[in-house]
């Protein structure tokens, strides 16, 4: 059933007895072509592409909790794309570029906002920064500007301009924003489902059964599927998920956290971080403050936060807008995110043979969700990378070419 | 919240007075010269990420800024064993 006014009207006169699932929740069968690990966005998203792409629908998607409780239900919202080396541009460009259309391919409102994402400025050295990285997108072809102080009070009222971090201009890409997180894994789960995909809830992967270093079957909670080929998107639980397969990712998994408050009056209409107290804020729809930080240092799958971390965001978020000060905070949540030592991704092939992986996004795994899903689809149905995934090779570790994105685009691990 | 009592110092401190220096016991290769790059690029790149007992460098950075190790649940966060720099764990 699709979603629209006239199935709205309908079922609000006829009482709403109507509605249908959204999606089967069909027995996993003996075999398939291929099967996806992890119900996320990147893994919906992998699925929706094979079959609609590569047009594969012997496929199933296994999921040990529920659709979209991990990550993609545990993350800001927050999308952009302002990376800084050609290789990443072309790669979260097209994760933008694929949200601006996403809505209307999946026929699911996904409530793409694109309010703009501002990065404050706040001393010489990251106006100087900020400069580098405008140029860089702009030879990139990614849109980015920097804009002065005035435009900065005139865009957020309620920023304070002249604290402990004095606001000297921001760098602005307008392009980036929000989106309705749920939607994105409930909309790309409906549409793979239509093509034929087998969609398998609370059923957790155990082990494989290898033959000539091939993986010829998986033992699942729901029983023993034979596969051709296997495709990971568990983020944080990647290295986990490698063990089991007999091999090492060059990944560590920790914690981040994210808080929301109490609903308020609108009064923000952007997204916006300071690089000073690493704290990053937007208001939703409904008028509360989704806000976070930056990442636990020390290794965790403990998906929970902690109080220092409540403090530090919470004290930043009210040196940024004061009038936040008598706001409560509503809830509080962390996922487990992957970590890599250049902060870039790893795409395509694992030393399994017909094994692919689409790991190590990091902090920055929603807003790559459409190309990650992309990406993995096509390694599992071409048996070889696509050319935008190609630099982001496992290989790169031993052949030392990284893709320092850490160093670049200073993401904050 | 993280409280560690530092084998050094005596006393307990937080996530926030601690530095973490991720794995412990991690040698660099012994004979640079004669190191594959397979085992160059696992010294650089490869951590063990377990689900469970992990072995890590911790530092008294808010009291007496030793480095001491630690065995850890990355799970329920429980802290198994705390040694000195200079002893192994077992935990
Ligand atoms: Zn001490």
């Amino acid at each position: 059933m699709n979603y629209n006014v006239f199935n709205l009207l309908w079922q609000g006169l006829t009482g709403n007895k109507g509605w249908q699932q959204a999606w089967r929740s069909p027995e996993p069968k003996p075999r398939y072509d291929a099967v996806i690990i992890g119900g996320g966005g990147h893994g919906l998203a992998t699925a929706y592409y094979l079959a609609r792409e590569h047009g594969m629908t012997n496929i199933a998607l296994l999921e040990k909790g529920w659709l979209g409780g991990g990550n993609t239900g545990r993350n800001t919202t927050n999308v952009r794309s302002d990376y800084m080396f050609p290789e990443s541009a072309a790669i979260y460009d097209l994760a933008l570029r694929l949200y601006e259309t996403l809505g209307k391919d999946l026929n699911y409102n996904i409530m793409l906002s694109q309010r703009g994402w501002l990065t404050l400025i706040e001393d010489q050295h990251q106006m100087e920064g900020a400069r580098h990285k405008a140029n860089w997108l702009q030879c990139n072809g990614v849109d980015g500007e920097i804009i002065g102080a005035g435009q900065v009070a005139e865009m957020m009222p309620g920023l304070q301009m002249d604290g402990r971090y004095p606001v000297r201009g921001a760098f602005l890409q307008k392009r980036g924003g929000t989106i309705r997180h749920d939607a994105v894994a409930w909309g790309y789960a409906r549409a793979a489902d239509r093509l034929g995909v087998d969609i398998i809830q609370n059923c957790e992967v155990q082990g494989f059964e290898k033959s000539g270093g091939r993986i010829a079957a998986i033992q699942t909670s729901r029983g023993r599927i034979e596969t051709d080929r296997v495709g990971l998107a568990v983020a944080g639980h990647s290295g986990a998920m490698a063990e089991k397969a007999g091999f090492r990712l060059p990944v560590t998994s920790h914690c981040l956290q994210a808080m929301v408050s109490e609903p308020v009056k609108p009064f923000l209409d952007h997204v916006v971080i300071s690089p000073g107290t690493g704290v990053y804020i937007n208001q939703t729809q409904k008028g509360e403050m989704v806000m976070g930080g930056v990442l636990d240092l020390y290794h965790s799958y403990g998906q929970r936060g902690n109080f220092p971390t409540i403090e530090k965001v919470v004290t930043s978020a009210v040196e940024m807008f004061p009038t936040l000060s008598q706001t409560r905070l509503m809830r509080h949540w962390a996922g487990i995110v992957d970590i890599t030592p250049d902060s870039s991704p790893i795409l395509g092939q694992t030393p399994v043979e017909n094994m692919y992986i689409n790991c190590g996004w990091g902090t920055g795994g929603f807003k790559a969700i459409p190309p990650g899903g992309y990406m993995l689809a096509h390694s599992i149905a071409k048996e070889t990378p696509h050319e935008l995934a190609a630099p982001f090779g496992l290989n790169r570790f031993r052949d030392n070419r990284l893709v320092d994105e850490g160093a670049a685009a200073g993401i904050a691990h | 919240m993280i409280v560690l009592n530092c084998p050094y110092c005596g006393q307990d401190r937080h996530e926030e007075e601690l530095t973490y220096g991720g794995e412990a016991e991690i040698i660099r290769p012994l004979e640079p010269e004669e190191a594959s790059d397979e085992l160059w690029t696992e010294y650089l790149y490869f951590r063990t990420n377990p689900k469970g007992t992990h072995h890590e460098q911790w530092c008294c950075s808010g009291g007496c800024g030793q480095w001491f190790k630690v065995a850890r649940d990355t799970v329920s966060h429980d802290i198994l064993e705390v040694v000195t720099f200079d002893k192994r764990l077992s935990a």
